[in-house]
């Protein structure tokens, strides 16, 4: 209220279309990228078929049809039927939602924990560094899905069960690049700057590090959506996953493996599910770290 | 008041080398190496020397951005090295720094509005109410366009960004500033018109300087009084009209001959030195000049010379040398 009494000229509108102008910006910085609009138009097209699977599914995604197995696609079953006579296409609409729940969970997880870890390793150093980073080799050492299979194994095969392994999996990776983005942006001249004006740690962390690093993260955190999702389905093939009938891509692709000479219809279908999903992830990260850059504003 | 503002005594800045399996400190690198010096209140004391001779990091060394290794900082009779981590930052609002790059200094996501508000924040200099006229106010102060108030520094020329830099540092209405190479960075013209800007800024807020530079042409400009740094010491110090017109360290000389001269008929004996600066790591013996002074004799391999003066010089003027005796010599028979 004081404000706008001692100066009413620029009060708080000022600010909020500062705010909107540079909204304004970025999103025009986005959208002249024809590859994330694309990349972005997939992921949004895979989020409505979770959402709108139980709806617009033909068939449901668990019936069996043991007189209709192995069907090619035709008019009734678009993408033909699996060795349970299965009607795929129903298969795959349900199957969206637990893919990306999978994947974004797990990275979600996977990243705060990381992005905490980093940050306190490369902020402070010395022997907390030291600490974190043998802790974080130790969880690399293991090649990803290994780790994971130990860790499913140990707490036992379940859908969550993934979701917890894979984010474990995801945390040392995060942890490592933010430490090496914070360990790059601790040392500007303006971070300098800002602690000799005497800031808390914590001010320069989370208004002038994070801030600054969000892109590698970004980008980042689209591969490992990817990589988890794949990690996932071979969670699923080897049975530690998630449990039948789920609808999982991953599993539906292991499930058509043997009669892949014969049905390739079977492994094609989540496959090019998958393939879409990540190539639809990347091409946003992608678009989103150049339009989050404010050295291309124009 | 002509009293001390700041006093720094017997000042060691060394960064240990990690090596091995174990990252055990192997080495050292004596950036700073017990330098005493003070600043009086009001006025501007350069820091010349080569890259790497430890200026900087004396700067930073003073705000405690980089922990000294040993040493007694003064500021304004306090102990700032005794202070604990918060009370140092509080403390910083009477220090302040204007860093080499102006683009470098200034956050690329935050609007010069932002910039300097966060500034007034931090120390809670003015109540959040009247912030805004106080950020319109110091941009008027260093001679920006209040219309450009919400622009990034990206749209600004690099003597703009460094107008930004110095609006920031008196936003916490500071007592000292050091200005590690505040104008490196900037074309001659712009590097001019910074200078005077710190010079007006000085005579309007009662401003103490330490003025770090390579560039002696720079430091005559601004400077009271300069130290003369080599390898973590400090070689000579004197006021500028000594130290211009009879340097007595055989560095000194070097460093002066080295000034080009406008006027071309004036011809002047250049003094090159031979070789590099030595490594730190490992920085010679005795005198850490000898290897490249033209003076130097088995005493100055030996003993490592202290600060002092002579009968021919002026009051505060010493420098540390064997053979200030011989050169005084040498100058007073060309003169």
């Amino acid at each position: 209220m004081n404000e706008s009494t001692i100066t009413p000229s620029s009060g708080p509108e000022t600010v909020a279309s500062t705010r909107q102008m540079r909204w304004g910006t970025f999103l025009r910085n986005l959208v002249k990228n024809k590859l994330a609009i694309v990349g972005a138009a997939i992921i949004f097209f895979f989020f409505v078929i979770a959402f709108l699977a139980p709806y617009i599914a033909p068939h449901s995604p668990s019936a069996t049809d043991l007189m209709n197995r192995f069907q090619p696609p035709s008019a009734e079953n678009w993408f033909g039927t699996d060795h349970n006579g299965r009607d795929i296409f129903s298969r795959i609409l349900h199957g969206a939602s637990l893919t990306l729940y999978i994947g974004l969970l797990s990275v979600s997880i996977g990243a705060v924990f990381g992005i905490l870890m980093g940050v306190v390793s490369g902020y402070y150093g010395r022997w907390v560094d030291t600490v974190i980073m043998r802790v974080v080799d130790v969880l690399l050492a293991f090649p990803g899905i290994l780790l994971a299979l130990a860790i499913v194994s140990a707490l036992g095969p379940s859908l969550h069960n993934v979701i917890i392994a894979l984010s474990v999996y995801n945390v040392p990776v995060f942890a490592r690049i933010v430490r090496a983005s914070t360990l790059e942006v601790r040392k500007l001249e303006y971070v300098e700057a800002i602690r000799a004006l005497g800031a808390s740690d914590a001010k320069i962390v989370c208004q002038h590090i994070l801030p600054n690093i969000v892109s590698p993260i970004i980008v980042k955190a689209t591969l490992q959506i990817a990589v988890s999702i794949l990690s996932a389905a071979g969670l699923s093939f080897l049975g530690l996953g998630a449990q039948p009938p789920a609808p999982e891509w991953g599993a539906m692709l292991s499930d058509g493996r043997d009669y892949m000479w014969d049905s390739p219809h079977i492994t094609i279908f989540p496959g090019i599910a998958i393939v879409l999903v990540v190539l639809g992830f990347n091409l946003l990260g992608d678009g989103l770290r150049d339009a989050l850059d404010p050295r291309n504003k124009s | 008041m002509t009293e001390a503002l700041l006093e720094v005594k017997g000042l060691k800045k060394y960064f240990p080398i990690k090596g091995g399996m174990l990252g055990r400190t192997v080495n050292y690198v004596k950036a700073v190496d017990d330098i005493s010096f003070s600043v009086k209140r009001g006025e501007t004391l350069s820091i010349v020397g080569e890259s790497g001779c430890g200026k900087s990091t004396t700067g930073r060394a003073i705000l405690r951005l980089d922990e000294p290794t040993a040493g007694d900082i003064r500021f304004d009779g306090e102990d700032l090295l005794a202070l604990s981590k918060k009370q140092m930052r509080r403390k910083r609002k009477d220090i302040q720094i204007i860093f080499q790059d102006p683009f470098a200094s200034l956050n690329p996501r935050h609007t010069v509005r932002r910039l300097l508000s966060e500034a007034l924040a931090i120390q809670n200099v003015v109540p959040k109410a009247q912030r805004r006229s106080r950020v319109k106010e110091l941009m008027e102060t260093v001679g920006l366009s209040i219309d450009m108030i919400d622009r990034y520094p990206h749209e600004f020329s690099g003597g703009q960004r460094q107008r930004i830099g110095i609006a920031r540092a008196l936003a916490v209405n500071p007592k000292l500033i050091v200005c590690d190479e505040a104008v490196s960075a900037l074309d001659v013209s712009i590097q001019a018109q910074v200078l005077n800007l710190l010079k007006e800024l000085q005579h309007e807020f009662k401003l103490t300087y330490v003025f770090i530079a390579h560039d002696l042409g720079v430091v005559r400009h601004i400077s009271d009084r300069i130290i003369v740094m080599y390898l973590g010491k400090i070689v000579e110090t004197a006021d500028k009209k000594s130290l211009f017109d009879t340097p007595r360290h055989p560095y000194t000389r070097a460093l002066l001959s080295a000034i080009p001269v406008a006027d071309p008929s004036k011809k002047k004996k250049r003094i090159i030195l031979e070789g590099d600066v030595p490594s730190p790591l490992d920085p010679p013996s005795g005198c850490r000049f000898h290897t490249r002074c033209p003076f130097a004799t088995d005493l100055c391999k030996k003993d490592d010379p202290e600060l002092r003066s002579t009968a021919g010089m002026l009051t505060g003027h010493q420098a540390a040398c064997h053979h200030m005796e011989t050169i005084e010599g040498e100058q007073s028979n060309t003169h």
